[in-house]
């Protein structure tokens, strides 16, 4: 029966949210087009059968080793499963490793893609309709994909979450990678979620003036259960980590709510950041050009108002 | 080593972007090009180094318009020893990767960027390597050589995965990969005399259509929080946006 296979990984056994997603999105998609959703699952995990409450009707999950890095042997055994499965369209997480694998598997099946889509797809005829992000978020394109299995990676909050599926079987199959490169390390930042997931996110610029000054920046995240991030500059002149500079040429994120202290809102900054749901912006001059990317602003000194932000969402914790 | 670094030409980053003939075409008109920073400041340049080390070629290609020359020669000019420029615009990473590939056999390394700063579609890689049947290693932050083995840093998902890889392979570079060389006049004067192939493209159909382009609503305004009621804030976003 012809399907929509979606292709999820578990990381050290854990599926994470990026990936219920893709799977909720698999199965609204699925249901439109009246098809099976499939899920390929990259790596083990005894989550595997309950992404059947997320809508998939089949699960397979990967008996091995695997290394999501080898995209080279990823692509063979995904190509394969999808055509097993008879596989219309294979839905990815739009992550490091779904990005890596759209295009390999569009020139497998010799067909159109799209990474970072942020739609629901539509399906007319043979084409399918879906809209990205273009122009580092400062406009959305339309675009129809054609040929026979077509490939995307979705944005993460296109549909809602679904939960109230049931629970399905599990298939293992077998996977025997090629393996040309050897992963000899993982370094992984631990302790916060990693920018790329967060949902809240307080991030900080050259206002903060120096490293030192960076406790009040990190109170607050702490408060809130946010991540932290950074402008360029602040990465650049050793601040703080490279992983945390947001913008263009750093990481693009769409965190619920975004708090910029002391960044002025430089439009390569803005880039990475002008589809969180939110934005908060202090600053101590009334024309930093972030405020008319704001959704509500403070004019005024970071290293006052910080620590009282930081007392008040404490006070609302202890309540709660 | 024989390398291929392949080049993007996408509007500065600081270009006003709108759309004409009904929203369905970008509209260049005053926009200033660039080479894809990630193109020229990391890919080109690591491949240069490279090249300096073990010795060897550096080719670059670039698939566009006559008008894109000068883009080339820029390439030429930071080192690259010579250029193929295919003679053709396309919308398909699939066109684009395919075009790229008739070029691209006996390359020990094939350099790409990480995305384009227009489009950031991250695809053009991934088809050339499994075009080439190749390895494809993607947002590569570092990249170093020792007895013909490449040890790589990517950027993952909140951290680095470290890989060793020998040639042959297909690469990615993100940030971090190298330091931005800016051309001098001694490499401007040679790239004059530097090759610049012109080639006409294999075209096949496409398999992606651009239909039509949309600019975000307007945000709704801030709102203005007096910093003496700063508190303030911090009850909107719990209450009223219920962000925690
Ligand atoms: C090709 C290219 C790519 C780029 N990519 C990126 C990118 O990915 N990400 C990025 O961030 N930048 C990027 N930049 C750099 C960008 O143009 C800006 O230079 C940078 O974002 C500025 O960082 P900032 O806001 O921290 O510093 P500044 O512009 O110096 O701003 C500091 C702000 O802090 C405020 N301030 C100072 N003291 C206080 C205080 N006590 N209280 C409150 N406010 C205070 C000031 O009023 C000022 O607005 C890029 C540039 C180029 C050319
Ligand atoms: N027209 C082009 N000519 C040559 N290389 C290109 C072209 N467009 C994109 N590339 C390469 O593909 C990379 C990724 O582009 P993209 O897949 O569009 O995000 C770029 O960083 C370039 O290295």
């Amino acid at each position: 029966m012809p399907s929509v296979l979606v292709v999820v990984e578990s990381s050290d056994g854990i599926i994470k949210k990026v990936a219920l997603e893709a799977v909720s999105y698999g199965n609204a998609l699925a249901q439109k087009m009246s098809e099976t959703c499939s899920v390929l699952v990259l790596g083990k995990s005894d989550a595997a059968s309950t992404l059947g409450k997320n809508g998939a009707d089949k699960v397979f999950v990967v008996n091995g080793e695997v290394s999501l890095s080898d995209n080279q042997s990823l692509c063979k055994l995904i190509g394969d499963q999808a055509h097993q499965e008879e596989a219309n369209v294979i839905v990815l997480a739009n992550n490091s490793t779904g990005r890596s694998l759209v295009g390999r598997l569009a020139a497998r099946f010799n067909s159109g893609c799209a990474t970072g889509v942020i739609s629901l797809a539509e399906n007319v005829d043979d084409l399918l309709t879906v809209e990205r992000s273009v122009y580092a978020g400062k406009a959305t394109a339309k675009i129809s994909l054609s040929g026979k299995c077509k490939i995307i990676s979705i944005s993460s909050g296109v549909v809602p979450l679904k939960s109230d599926g049931i629970e399905v079987a599990v298939e293992m199959i077998e996977y025997a990678p090629l393996s040309k490169m050897k992963v000899i390390e993982t370094k992984r930042i631990t302790g916060e979620i990693p920018l790329p997931e967060a949902d809240l996110v307080v991030s900080a610029g050259r206002g903060l003036k120096g490293p030192e000054n960076w406790g009040i920046v990190e109170d607050l995240a702490a408060a809130l259960g946010a991540t932290t991030a950074c402008s360029r500059p602040v990465a650049d002149s050793g601040w703080r980590p490279h992983h945390e500079h947001v913008g263009q040429t750093g990481i693009a994120i769409k965190p619920k709510l975004y708090i910029a202290l002391g960044i002025s809102g430089a439009i390569q900054h803005l880039a990475g950041v002008n589809n969180s749901k939110v934005i908060v912006v202090i600053n101590k001059d009334p024309e930093a050009p972030f405020f008319k990317a704001a959704d509500y602003g403070i004019i005024g000194d970071v290293f006052e108002i910080v620590p009282r932000l930081t007392e008040a969402v404490k006070k609302i914790k202890a309540h709660q | 080593m024989k390398i291929l670094v392949c080049i993007s030409v996408t509007p500065d980053t600081t270009s006003k972007i709108t759309f004409k003939n009904d929203n369905t075409e970008f509209n260049a008109e005053g926009v200033q090009y660039i080479i894809n920073p990630y193109d020229e400041w990391y890919a080109l340049v690591k491949a240069l180094e490279i090249k300096e080390q073990t010795s060897g070629t550096v080719t670059v290609i670039h698939m566009g318009p006559p008008a894109h020359d000068v883009m080339i020669r820029k390439a030429l000019a930071i080192g690259a020893d010579d250029a193929i420029r295919i003679n053709s615009i396309t919308d398909s990473s699939l066109q684009l990767a395919k075009n790229i590939v008739a070029h691209a056999k006996d390359f020990d390394i094939i350099f790409l960027g990480k995305e384009t700063l227009d489009y950031q579609s991250s695809e053009a890689g991934a088809m050339v390597a499994e075009l080439l049947d190749l390895p494809f290693i993607s947002y590569a932050s570092s990249l170093s050589f020792n007895d013909g083995t490449a040890t790589v840093h990517r950027d993952i998902e909140g951290g680095v995965e470290v890989i060793e890889i020998k040639p042959p392979f297909v690469i990615s570079a993100s940030k971090g990969m190298a330091e931005q060389r800016i051309p001098n006049m001694k490499g401007i004067m040679t790239a004059k005399s530097k090759s610049l192939q012109v080639v006409e493209p294999i075209s096949e159909v496409e398999q992606i259509k651009y239909l039509s382009y949309q600019l975000p609503p307007a945000k709704k305004g801030v709102t203005m929080i007096d910093a003496n009621h700063a508190e303030e804030l911090i009850s909107i976003l719990h209450e009223k946006e219920k962000l925690f």
